[in-house]
């Protein structure tokens, strides 16, 4: 179960020593600084687990939808959506006088990130609507009502014009889990909903409704199993996991709404829940891997002098070569002469 | 200039990287695929043809390195979901990150530098028509290129034998296959086109229509090529019209302006989105299938 991964990242790490050598940057330190650089300090992994708690969280409620055939791509619409609800307590309440503040805010971020996934549901099982590009272009519609709410009703009014809002009280943030760092508690959350969706996928009968409308739509509709409530399901346990990652965005690192919520978890999980096998177990080890990347990515920009997009690049090579390396290691290849008739 | 001569000026010119785009990206999902990394390969392009210009001032050798190094995109694409047989979802998103982070990372030190763009052209007669001579009929030729290209498509996908393999591929691969139809190679083949033309858009946008890179330049257009398909319900001409509405959407805030309209611009800029969303439902109730 771990050669297509394993496989996959050594392949990504030949090809881009070989890129970055080619544009003349230092492969060695670039990779090193990737790779190890977020190991070498405690605050550098604390950066790590920090990371690594929205990409777990949305790419566990993905693989549920992905692994049913139902394809939420835009997860990051959802994310935002989610984030913009949880803000909406904080914005309106800034002195932190609402009764349970924080448990309101992630409660709103869910249900926020769930209806928006729910739209592409509806339309879905009513009109038989792509969820594909339904989902993607309700992603590019947040982007937009982020903008609105940031540059419009929503901006501090102190904030010297940037569009962001207040910062948030105290009681609307998320609980530190080790002194001295920024990791917070959504990576409990992120660990819960790890065991909930192995609990459900491995040993729940809905789980196993799930993998087999997505391995075979058609034996699935025999045995009576209904294709919309897998539509349902996938994508609303997508757009809760999204907004609840949201939510904790806001309420954790940022500390306030600002564009840079839309920093593409969204389409970042997704990554992860492939290379992670749409696995639970295996999307725990891809999300830390991704995450370390990223934190990785940021010291390269100093020590190796690599742009921020060698995360990109980085993250591209990585599903392309596990996309190639799964059906390899699966499948044998066999050449048919025959040409058809 | 007033608000609606900018407005007949710019259009074409903001449309184009759209109509190229989603033309390729047409031909493909005719062939029964979806790409969605447009985004990465018009980054790549856009990126590539920057550079090219930049160091040899020729417009066609940029035009051209960018169809290739989009096409060689394109390609992996391909191995992955017509060689491997990987999923197309994974595998479209898996190149257009791919696209981004290569754009920025050829790109990073030419950003800040310019080019120069190409002139436009003063056609006789049309020219000195007046309101729309100096402003629609005063283009690049690029844009007069792309017409006749967008109809020289129309006419295979229409009016040829090729046109019907393709329609046919899509439709039903199996049946196509059987009659002796090379479903493999056709597939291809518009993945390719897909991919050039994904790089002739992006060499638009950063050699011609603003002549010059940024990071994140491509801002969102793949996306909009990506659902102006789906608004022009897989027609060449739908689509050509879709990319001009489109087009003056994306002029935004300007457009608000010159129509004296008092909406926010992000209304204007969540309008394609929008109506593709309107447009998936209307044409699904009549279509079975996933896309």
């Amino acid at each position: 179960m771990l050669t297509a991964p394993v496989l996959a990242l050594v392949l990504t790490c030949l090809a881009s020593l070989v890129l970055f050598a080619a544009l003349g940057k230092p492969a060695g330190a670039a990779l090193h600084a990737l790779l190890l650089k977020p190991f070498l300090s405690w605050y550098s992994f604390s950066e790590v687990l920090l990371k690594m708690a929205p990409l777990l969280l949305i790419a566990q409620g993905l693989a549920i939808g992905f692994r049913a055939n139902v394809f939420n791509i835009g997860a990051e619409g959802q994310f935002i959506v989610g984030a913009l609800c949880a803000s909406a307590l904080p914005v309106y309440f800034p002195d932190g006088d609402f009764p349970l503040m924080l448990p309101a805010m992630i409660a709103f971020g869910a249900l926020g990130g769930t209806v928006y996934a729910l739209i592409a549901a509806a339309l879905r099982t009513r009109f038989g609507a792509s969820e594909i590009l339904v989902t993607l272009m309700l992603a590019l519609i947040a982007v937009q009502i982020l903008n609105y709410l940031l540059l419009g009703p929503w901006k501090d009014p102190r904030g010297f014009n940037f569009p962001q809002t207040v910062m948030f009280p105290d009681n609307a943030m998320l609980p530190i889990l080790f002194d001295g760092t920024r990791t917070n508690i959504s990576l409990i959350f992120a660990l819960l909903a790890s065991v909930f969706a192995y609990l459900m996928m491995q040993h729940h009968f809905r789980g196993y409704q799930l993998r087999t409308a997505g391995l075979a739509p058609r034996a699935a509709l025999y045995a009576g199993f209904s294709a919309p409530r897998m539509v349902w399901l996938g994508l609303g346990l997508g757009g809760l996991a999204a907004g609840i990652a949201g939510a904790s965005e806001v309420a954790g690192p940022l500390g306030q709404l600002q564009r840079s919520v839309t920093s593409g978890y969204g389409y970042a999980a997704i990554i992860v829940a492939y290379v992670g096998g749409l696995n639970p177990l295996g999307i725990i080890g891809s999300s830390f891997l991704i995450s370390v990347i990223y934190i990785g990515g940021d010291s390269a920009t100093v020590s190796a002098g690599l742009p921020v997009a060698a995360v990109e690049v980085f993250q591209g090579l990585l599903l392309f070569f596990y996309l190639m390396t799964f059906t390899l290691i699966r499948f044998r290849i066999e050449i048919d002469r025959k040409v058809p008739a | 200039m007033s608000g609606l001569e900018f407005l007949l000026a710019g259009t074409l010119a903001a449309s184009l990287p759209l109509l190229l785009a989603a033309l390729g990206e047409m031909v493909v999902e005719k062939t029964g695929l979806l790409n969605l990394g447009l985004e990465g390969m018009m980054a790549i392009g856009a990126a590539i043809a920057f550079i090219c210009v930049y160091h040899t001032g020729s417009h066609l050798l940029g035009f051209a390195a960018a169809a290739l190094m989009s096409t060689f995109v394109a390609m992996l694409f391909a191995i992955l979901v017509i060689g491997v047989k990987a999923n197309e979802v994974a595998a479209g998103l898996a190149i257009g990150v791919l696209g981004l982070g290569l754009s920025a990372l050829f790109g990073k030190s030419y950003e800040s530098l310019t080019i120069k763009g190409l002139p436009k052209i003063d056609i006789p007669i049309l020219s000195d028509i007046p309101v729309i001579g100096p402003t629609l009929l005063t283009q690049d030729i690029v844009v007069w290129l792309s017409i006749l290209g967008t109809v020289a498509l129309w006419w295979v996908l229409n009016r040829t034998k090729l046109g019907l393999i393709i329609a046919a591929v899509g439709e039903n691969a199996d049946a196509a296959r059987s009659i002796g139809y090379p479903v493999v190679m056709i597939r291809l083949i518009a993945v390719a086109f897909g991919g050039a033309m994904c790089g002739l858009a992006g060499a638009y946008a950063s050699t011609v229509y603003t002549p010059l890179w940024a990071d994140g330049m491509i801002a969102g257009r793949g996306w909009i090529a990506l659902a102006l398909v789906v608004f022009g319900t897989w027609q060449t001409g739908r689509v050509a019209f879709g990319a001009l509405l489109f087009g003056i959407l994306s002029l935004g805030e300007l457009t608000a302006q010159a129509m004296g309209v008092g909406l926010p611009s992000q209304v204007l800029s969540s309008l394609p989105y929008l109506v593709t969303i309107l447009m998936l439902v209307v044409i699904s109730r009549r279509r079975s299938g996933l896309i």
